[in-house]
């Protein structure tokens, strides 16, 4: 298979391979695919008081797109607030890597990933992730 | 050979071999002075092209120990295995419609049956044995009053095991059941003896066995006689089952290719073998690997290992300095994994996780050095990116974590 640039670059060099430590604070897990599909990625954040998505890290089981996607979107969720990393499309990931057609799940799983890390991080601070929701309070 | 961008280190010869050069060399000729048809009757052209496609098909046959009047040419072994099946089953088919085979055929056999059961045939496809072997206890427990025809192949194109060919044909002869072979990985690699093997049909490639591509054979038993139904109608030649003009230069290939595999594949399969183990005996020690396929009856050249928790195709692109072949699902844009391997009971994690790798007659001690150092440096890396190893490690068992399947 005749890959991007972007995704070899990605593939040989990927960006913020690990894990934080499960009692690090501000730490949420996103872990999305199954082994069946040939496709797991694990996506963890953490965020900081102010709502900022500071680092991130990822391990993915699967394909050179998979891998590349994954590691892409560590990239761009860092420094975006919880709210602006939910809102990144597969469609923007597919493109920035020039995925082919057949590649494109691997794409729409990452943007699982960063949904699953952030439904982790809403139920394990929902109080304090939600600002109005503390303003209610 | 080179280690270059584009010119890995060849580990696929399962998937084709080069031309020899000694056999590339035999068949310029026929391309451009002797170029005749073998079928023109009336002048030298014809009667020379004519006297070397049957010099080589006495060559076909003598590495198989069969009379070459039982050799008849094809394109391919896929199209020997379509003429063998169809032609057979056709033939056959006031006698019952029952065919048998298994799920690890190749599927040049295994898309032939399904086209005969949308004729209205009915099919068994038999599980093998985790070690990728057919059970004979299974098998004759398969057989029905009705059944015409059964093909198992010789050597899996994927896990190199040698299927029970000598067993299986005694029990079908004794049943007056059609037993068609593919043998398109076997030549050169396992001794073949048709004059005691009971088999009526049996299919062979070139290209597999340093011949050229686009040249196959199928073998038909004179004794007892079997019949076919012709797939390619036309001028009637190959006795009328299979009609074309006959490639001349590819069949003295074909030919050439068979000779030096009969005269060579005794030491070149020690060689071969040392070096498989070799490549084995390299790999073993690492954590979570598994041998795919039964390592007793199998040819020297293969090993297919999967390495759990790294995913087949981003192995593949993780080992770009060799050219080898994943049983996993992305390589070939499809969803499944190895249909082979998923057979054989292997989980999703292994099935995804295969490599084949296939030896052969330029392999050198060198290349298989520079793949143990390459694969166990670049298993380790995509292990430390992988999920489901961290989760191994954690003590997590994978079977039990309930996945978000996609």
């Amino acid at each position: 298979m005749a890959y991007s640039d972007k995704v070899i670059d990605h593939y040989e060099n990927p960006r913020n391979v690990g894990s934080f430590g499960k009692e690090e604070k501000g730490v949420a897990t996103g872990m999305v695919g199954a082994p069946a599909c040939g496709d797991v990625m694990k996506l963890q954040i953490k965020v900081n008081e102010q709502g900022i998505i500071e680092d991130a890290r990822f391990k993915t089981y699967g394909c050179g797109s998979a891998i590349a996607s994954s590691s892409l979107v560590t990239e761009w969720v860092k420094g975006k607030s919880v709210d602006e990393a939910a809102t990144i499309k597969n469609t923007q990931i597919a493109e920035e890597l020039a995925l082919p057609p057949v590649k494109i799940h691997c794409s729409i799983l990452a943007e699982d990933a960063i949904k699953a890390a952030v439904a982790d991080y809403r139920k394990k601070y929902g109080a304090e992730a939600a600002p109005d929701k503390k303003a209610a309070d | 050979m080179t280690s270059a961008r584009n010119h890995p280190i060849y580990l696929d010869y399962s998937a084709t071999t080069p031309v020899d050069p000694r056999v590339a060399e035999k068949m310029i000729p026929w391309l451009t002075e002797h170029f005749g048809n073998p079928a023109s009757r009336s002048h030298g052209y014809g009667w020379e092209a004519e006297e070397a496609v049957e010099n080589a098909r006495a060559e076909v046959a003598k590495l198989v120990n069969a009379d070459a009047k039982e050799i008849i040419w094809t394109s391919g072994a896929t199209e020997s295995d379509n003429l063998a099946l169809k032609g057979a089953a056709h033939f056959y088919k006031a006698k019952g419609k029952h065919l048998v085979t298994m799920k690890t055929e190749h599927k040049a056999v295994l898309d032939t049956m399904r086209e005969l059961e949308r004729e209205g045939f009915e099919v068994t496809y038999l599980d093998p044995e985790p070690n990728g072997l057919l059970d004979l206890e299974k098998f004759k427990a398969s057989l029905r009053p009705d059944t015409i025809l059964v093909s198992i192949m010789l050597v899996n194109n994927e896990i190199g095991v040698i299927q029970p060919i000598a067993e299986i044909g005694e029990i079908t002869r004794a049943k007056g059941i059609i037993f068609h072979v593919d043998a398109a990985q076997a030549t050169g690699k396992v001794e073949i003896d048709l004059a005691r093997l009971k088999v009526d049909l049996m299919s062979f490639s070139a290209h597999k066995t340093y011949g050229p591509k686009g040249i196959g054979a199928l073998y038909i038993r004179r004794k007892p006689r079997v019949r076919l139904e012709a797939q390619m109608h036309g001028g009637g030649h190959e006795k009328g089952f299979r009609s074309g003009t006959l490639a001349t230069h590819q069949i003295v290939g074909m030919g050439e290719a068979f000779r030096l595999a009969r005269l060579e594949m005794a030491t070149e399969n020690e060689r071969i073998r040392m070096l498989r183990d070799k490549l084995l005996k390299g790999l073993q020690g690492m954590e979570e690997i598994y041998v795919n396929g039964d390592l007793e009856h199998r040819v020297p050249h293969n090993l297919n290992v999967s390495f759990n928790f790294v995913e087949g195709e981003s192995l593949i692109m993780g080992m770009k300095e060799l050219a080898v072949s994943s049983g996993s699902a992305c390589t070939s844009a499809s969803l499944e994994p190895s249909y082979v391997l998923r057979a054989l009971g292997r989980n999703d994690e292994l099935a995804h996780s295969s490599i084949r790798f296939t030896l052969g007659r330029f392999t050198t001690e060198q290349d298989i050095d520079f793949a143990v150092k390459l694969i166990r440096e670049r298993i380790g890396k995509l292990r430390e990116m992988s999920p489901l190893w961290e989760m191994y490690k954690d003590g997590i068992d994978l079977a039990t974590v309930q996945w978000a399947a996609h």
